[in-house]
């Protein structure tokens, strides 16, 4: 064979795999979501984004996924340095860490839930030592913040590690020379970090985000366990349009509405930290 | 290849090739119901063993059961024999896709079971399978706060509201509980419950007045319920856990409490407004879908499921009760004993206003009962108005009884053509 068409072979077994399993069923999805029964019609969309709950899902996934995201950035930052400086236990102290990520989402929902419960582990913590004579009722309707902060908490817990993993490679990539010239000339740590790590992990940082981004809109089985029906969730409309009101049209418009805001979000992070062309580490 | 790793692979082949054998000669009984573990096995070891040939009983989440089920149907051919399933789940499937089973010889007791079985066609679309309803329980610590004069066995709101309050103010908890949860059945308390017992209809009355006093009835109750109801979905839970000391829930979801704990929790009848004691069934079926491999195979199954034995064993195994006449035995489980006390004397009741399901809806069912929900989470989460709300969500009802033209049920009057919100 000539070498000219290897790599179109040696790509073909995964391009089919993903033509079958995903575009094909990409393709009846959207078909599902243009119709109702008869031709093509936007009602499927008019149905699920005139829903007085639609707005209220809206507003709650991108305001977990801005509260999560950079909160889960700054952390994988800050944990993948201190691995890297790390001369004994990394691969250890990287096990511990990345454990959250072996436990499924709905586990770990429930996890938290088993916290905060009201006659969960931090009820009878605080009743134990005295702080409230009787439990509590957290995650209660009258207090959507702290469902909120509940549910945060529990995502943050759960994925930042998939940064982490990919920091850290990314990190170990970076050659030390520019580490020492930099401490050569004086600078200080944390000068070394932003001239030195922040742009050279660029193309680390712009997988991870797109990933954790992508990955924060589709948030589903953590909001479930700890919020119930309090804090609605586009993903959890989507369950209820195919399952509870067996409406698959509405649903499948519903998941190309997340689709389109994943993709502009994709295109907005790769724009932003693209790496110019021609430059490498 | 070694001649190891030949013989090994040879081996593993053989071992598949006779479990795919073993699981083809198996009835396969796909159900919605009896989905807890314990259930589960109770179904496979106390009802299904006594079946002549071995059955594969397979509970499933509704929509995992549909998704398959609808595969099958759209391919035409399938491995499911006998499908079992909520009232609700069959009036959501086309017709043409269920086997008539008029021609079995078996049928529920109650005509008007039977009459919804056709949903709206002439033809048996599955067979009465096996019946619950909602009631209401207590823990007995709570009964030294009932309010003087009330009767536990014939409450009213009003005294039920009472006693929240007086549980409240005895131990500064709120200790009614309410499945609000996520898989929490409130719409059926809408629906069977408090718009039958306080505006005698739940369809034509959706947004009156007595909707309007219902509701408030309803805020107020909410008062002295535990917050956290948002997230209950199976009240024996908090039952047990203490949680809760007056619930509201379907039988089968309260079993475990009385089961595990007799003596500790009491069952009674759910309580009266001014229209009567409004209360509904749970009906659960049994259907034969087109695509059944062994057409004789999947009718002496259903055949067997609805003789009086399997279904005393059924009761026992998921607190569901028969729909034909059986003699009860003595030796049954404490919440069978204490649910059907309740139900009894909740049917014999005076005041007794008994609800249907929801009929003639198909696969609007989903969206009639997200009115209810969202109806309820607008006013009373949302603290919104109540007679705003109602005359917001009217369209929307309206909208999905036009569509279905589904008619009146009890106790709604029945309608010419669909049922009217007036």
């Amino acid at each position: 064979m000539t070498p000219r068409y290897l790599p179109y072979v040696l790509i073909l077994p995964v391009t089919l795999f993903l033509g079958v399993f995903f575009l094909y069923p990409f393709a009846l999805v959207a078909k599902q979501a243009f119709t109702t029964g008869g031709g093509f019609t936007l009602d499927n969309f008019r149905e699920v984004v005139g829903y007085w709950k639609f707005p209220i899902s809206l507003k709650n996934t991108m305001l977990l996924a801005a509260i999560v995201v950079p909160v889960q950035l700054a952390l994988a930052l800050l944990m993948a340095t201190m691995v890297n400086r790390m001369q004994k236990g990394r691969d250890l102290v990287l096990y511990v860490w990345t454990i959250p990520l072996g436990i499924s989402d709905l586990a770990a929902g429930i996890i938290w839930l088993a916290i905060f419960e009201q006659s969960g582990f931090l009820n009878s913590m605080m009743t134990g030592l005295g702080l409230v004579d009787q439990p509590i009722t957290l995650l209660g309707y009258q207090n959507p913040w702290l469902v909120f902060a509940a549910i945060a908490l529990a995502e943050i817990w759960r994925a930042t590690a998939i940064m982490l993993v990919i920091l850290v490679a990314g990190i170990g990539l970076i050659p030390k020379e520019y580490y020492e010239a930099a401490e050569v000339f004086g600078a200080s740590p944390w000068k070394r970090f932003v001239k030195i790590t922040l742009p050279l992990l660029r193309p680390s940082l712009q997988t991870a985000l797109i990933l954790r981004v992508v990955l924060a809109f589709e948030v589903f089985a953590v909001v479930v366990a700890l919020g119930g029906t309090l804090f609605p969730v586009l993903m959890g409309q989507i369950y209820s349009y195919q399952f509870d009101l067996m409406n698959g049209g509405g649903a499948a418009a519903l998941a190309l509405i997340v689709l389109a805001i994943s993709v502009v979000f994709t295109l907005i992070i790769l724009r932003a930290l693209r790496v110019p062309k021609g430059a490498t580490i | 290849m070694t001649l190891r790793s030949k013989f090994s692979g040879m081996a593993s082949g053989l071992a598949i090739l006779c479990a795919a054998a073993a699981a083809q000669a198996e009835t396969l009984f796909w159900s919605t119901q009896a989905r807890p573990v314990e259930e589960a096995q109770a179904m496979r070891e106390q009802v299904l063993a006594g079946y002549g040939s071995a059955v594969d009983y397979q509970p499933n989440e509704d929509g995992p059961w549909l998704t398959r089920l609808q595969a099958e149907l759209q391919a035409g051919k399938g491995t499911i024999e006998v499908l079992g399933a909520l009232h609700g789940n069959f009036a959501a499937m086309n017709p043409d896709d269920l086997v008539d089973l008029g021609d079995l010889g078996v049928a529920a007791e109650s005509a008007t079971f039977n009459s919804l079985a056709m949903l709206g066609t002439d033809q048996m679309q599955y067979l009465p399978w096996m019946q619950a309803s909602y009631i209401m329980a207590a823990n007995k610590e709570a009964l030294q706060y009932l309010p003087e004069g009330a009767d536990i066995n014939a409450l009213t709101y009003d005294q039920l509201i009472a006693w929240t309050a007086a549980v409240e103010e005895g131990t500064g908890q709120k200790k009614f509980g309410f499945p609000a949860g996520e898989k929490g059945l409130k719409h059926r308390f809408f629906q069977g419950y408090l718009y039958p017992s306080y505006t005698d209809g739940v369809v034509r009355t959706f947004a009156s007045d007595a909707a309007v006093e219902a509701w408030e009835k309803f805020r107020e109750l909410w008062s002295h319920t535990n917050p956290a109801s948002t997230n209950f979905s199976f009240l024996q839970e908090q039952l047990l856990s203490g949680d809760a000391w007056i619930v509201f829930d379907h039988t089968s979801r309260l079993a475990q409490a009385f089961n595990e704990r007799p003596d500790d929790f009491v069952a009674f009848p759910a309580p009266a407004g001014p229209t009567g004691r409004g209360f509904m069934p749970v009906l659960a079926g049994l259907a034969i879908p087109k695509t059944a491999p062994d057409m004789e195979a999947s009718k002496a199954l259903v055949q067997y499921m609805m003789q009086p034995e399997t279904q005393i064993a059924t009761l026992k195994a998921t607190n569901f009760f028969p729909v034909v006449p059986v003699d009860l035995p003595d030796d049954l489980p404490p919440a069978v004993k204490a649910s059907g006390d309740a139900i009894a004397k909740m049917s014999g009741a005076a005041d007794a206003n008994p609800g249907l399901l929801p009929a003639g809806l198909g696969d609007m069912g989903g969206d009639f009962n997200r009115v209810f929900v969202d109806t309820f989470e607008r006013i009373i989460l949302g603290g919104q108005d109540i007679r705003a709300v109602l005359d917001d969500q009217k369209s929307t009802l309206a909208g999905i009884m036009e569509k279905t033209g589904a008619p009146c049920w009890a106790p709604d009057a029945p309608s010419e053509g669909a049922c009217p919100v007036e």
